[in-house]
């Protein structure tokens, strides 16, 4: 794959706080890609800052190339969708979206044909001549999107897309935004902070922390092997448990579990992913433990078992339906895992 | 009950101080001019009405004045937009400071701003003798008492008037939609032709309004520093009332010209009910 951006160590500090700390990111043509972190974690500075609306102290973006830290974002062939969508109140959907072609010098018999088969796009066709506060939040989202994409960005940058949407209405709107991915061939570039959207959407993620790149890669691997404690705990649900390496694997003293399998001698912690977890009638040695069921969730398709384990700590355990009734609260279990599912975590 | 005892001061201000001095000086348009004290005796006469159209002098009293008025609204706007800009995209502490100096100015007397002009503009003034110290004049500049002096004087004092619904539409401004046009192509000057100004526009008839008003009947300025031939409605409204003492006359002009100022506000409402 082509590489169509690269950040070379850009920097951005506000005063006394870091944003963005020497990051490193190449985006490839045509790709989806996701810049997942919390508040703070620098994304949104990053998004700026390739959009055109902030300039890095230091290092370099490079579009095909060039260096573009210095251009005007009005300069930038790079699209962005805003979260809060910013459509111009005072202009009907058709004039928002034509409004990037007459800035172009578009004529107004080709941008009219452009719009409308932008609007036909997000399935607007009709809706040209409504104000946006006539809208409904998931159309005037979808009129966003057509103003970016009539402008046939290679890089189309989004601000939390699906983030002011009703849970219904994600969805839905997740596979569409993909569905146009494909359609543009444009590389898409996602700032959120919900994991599982990120997850579900692009084909790369970089998790962010403290304006670094914590860990890059398919939502796949990610999920199945975070590199740190941080990437685990922030992708949820996994369990996280803290100890040493020991000569059998790993002592966590807070489970009172020995955990073994690929443990580098340098491992902080590891995680194990609840739904890896098994209930069973009785085990022994590593990779097992001996707890209690605080508490017991039913959540339709397993049940969510909160197990106190002898250490003190509280292990997430999926119990999936097809593995029978699942324990009440306050049975004693036995539970393993496979060697192969304890991710260890260096940092 | 509780409703009405809340409206009832703004019921009682209206009815005190502008629906009773309209219909007094509605009363004393259409009476009769006399000689006594008070110099009318109420009718229904449309005498004072018919001499303001059978003499131009005071169309073009009218007239003149809602030129001056528009051209110190327009100057005012014209300045207010970019210090309104200023102010609201300041940060908040200076944002305080820069409001203060725009405020400042007017804890000082109107009469001594206008007085400082004068020391500023007239032929002994510190432009005159800063330009004839150089040497680029020989004689005085003819600064003072002129329409453009008067305009001066007017647009300085009705400039915060302009400035601050400005200020307050610019600060609700959502920043994202400037940031939008930028990513769509625009350049500054059409993010503020395209989209500042239209999505403010209210607020721009607004301030135009909150000055173009009062400056319509604006009598102290122009007397003191305007061209001594410039017979505006002010001064005209003034000489009738206690030169020729021809009140009715003088309440028929004044009549006119709340009508006239009605329009305006009228097309502002409607601008205001569309957007």
């Amino acid at each position: 794959m082509k590489t169509l951006l690269r950040a070379e160590a850009i920097t951005k500090r506000f005063g006394p706080t870091l944003a963005l700390d020497a990051l490193d990111l190449a985006i490839a043509e045509g790709e989806f890609f996701a810049l997942l972190g919390g508040s703070g974690s620098g994304k949104s500075t990053l998004l700026r800052i390739i959009a055109g609306f902030e300039t890095p102290d230091s290092g370099r973006l490079l579009l095909d190339g060039t260096e573009i830290a210095a251009t005007p974002p009005w300069a930038r062939p790079i699209n962005m969708m805003f979260q809060s969508y910013a459509l111009f109140p005072h202009l009907s959907v058709a004039d928002n979206v034509a409004y990037g072609l007459r800035r172009a010098g578009v004529k107004r018999a080709e941008a009219a044909t452009r719009v409308a088969a932008a609007l036909a796009m997000v399935h607007l066709d009709g809706f040209g001549t409504r104000r946006p506060h006539q809208l409904s939040g998931g159309q005037r989202q979808r009129v966003a999107l057509a103003r970016s994409l009539v402008m046939r960005p290679r890089l189309l940058l989004l601000d939390e897309p699906l983030g002011a949407l009703d849970a219904g209405l994600r969805e839905r709107t997740g596979f569409e935004l993909r569905a146009l991915q494909r359609e543009t061939g444009a590389a898409f570039v996602m700032v959120t902070h919900d994991q599982e959207e990120a997850l579900a959407l692009a084909d790369r993620v970089a998790v962010l922390e403290g304006g670094r790149i914590a860990q890059l890669g398919p939502p796949r691997a990610i999920y199945e092997r975070p590199a740190t404690r941080f990437v685990a705990r922030f992708l949820g649900a996994a369990n996280v448990l803290e100890g040493r390496a020991a000569a059998e694997g790993f002592d966590s003293a807070e489970a009172g579990v020995t955990f073994a399998g690929a443990i580098a001698p340098d491992t902080v912690a590891v995680a194990l992913r609840p739904e890896r977890i098994r209930v069973v009638p009785s085990a022994e040695g590593p990779n097992t433990a001996h707890g209690v069921v605080e508490d017991a969730a039913f959540r339709g398709d397993d049940t969510l078992l909160l197990v106190r384990l002898p250490g003190g700590a509280v292990l997430r355990v999926a119990h999936a339906e097809e593995d029978g009734a699942p324990p009440a609260r306050g049975d004693a279990v036995t539970l393993t895992w496979d060697a192969d599912d304890v991710v260890a975590l260096a940092s | 009950m509780g409703r009405l005892a809340v409206l009832a001061p703004v019921w009682v201000w209206l009815l005190v101080f502008v629906a009773a001095p309209a219909g007094i000086l509605l009363a004393i348009a259409l009476a009769e001019a006399d000689s006594g004290l008070p110099p009318f005796r109420l009718a229904w006469s449309l005498a004072g009405f018919a001499t303001l159209t059978q003499d131009a002098y005071y169309l073009d009293a009218l007239l003149a004045a809602l030129r001056i008025a528009a051209m110190t609204a327009g100057g005012c706007l014209l300045l207010a937009y970019p210090m309104a800009m200023g102010i609201a995209r300041a940060v908040p502490g200076r944002r305080v400071l820069l409001l203060a100096a725009l405020m400042l100015p007017f804890w000082t007397g109107f009469l001594l701003r206008v007085g400082a002009w004068i020391g500023l503009l007239r032929d002994e003034g510190w432009i005159n003798g800063l330009l004839m110290g150089l040497g680029i004049t020989d004689e005085p500049l003819p600064l003072l008492y002129t329409e453009g002096a008067m305009l001066i004087g007017m647009i300085h004092a009705y400039l915060p008037f302009a400035v601050l619904p400005l200020f307050a539409a610019l600060l609700r401004l959502d920043p994202t939609l400037g940031e939008a046009a930028a990513d769509l192509g625009a350049r500054p000057a059409t993010i503020f032709f395209t989209v500042t100004l239209p999505v403010t526009l209210p607020a721009a008839a607004a301030a135009f309004l909150l000055v173009f008003i009062p400056a319509a009947g604006e009598f102290v300025i122009p007397e003191l520093m305007g061209p001594p031939e410039a017979q505006l409605v002010g001064r005209v409204l003034w000489q009738e009332f206690f030169q020729n003492r021809d009140w009715p006359v003088a309440a028929a002009l004044a009549v006119t010209l709340l009508v006239l100022l009605l329009i305006p506000i009228r097309l502002f409402q409607r601008l205001e009910a569309r957007g």
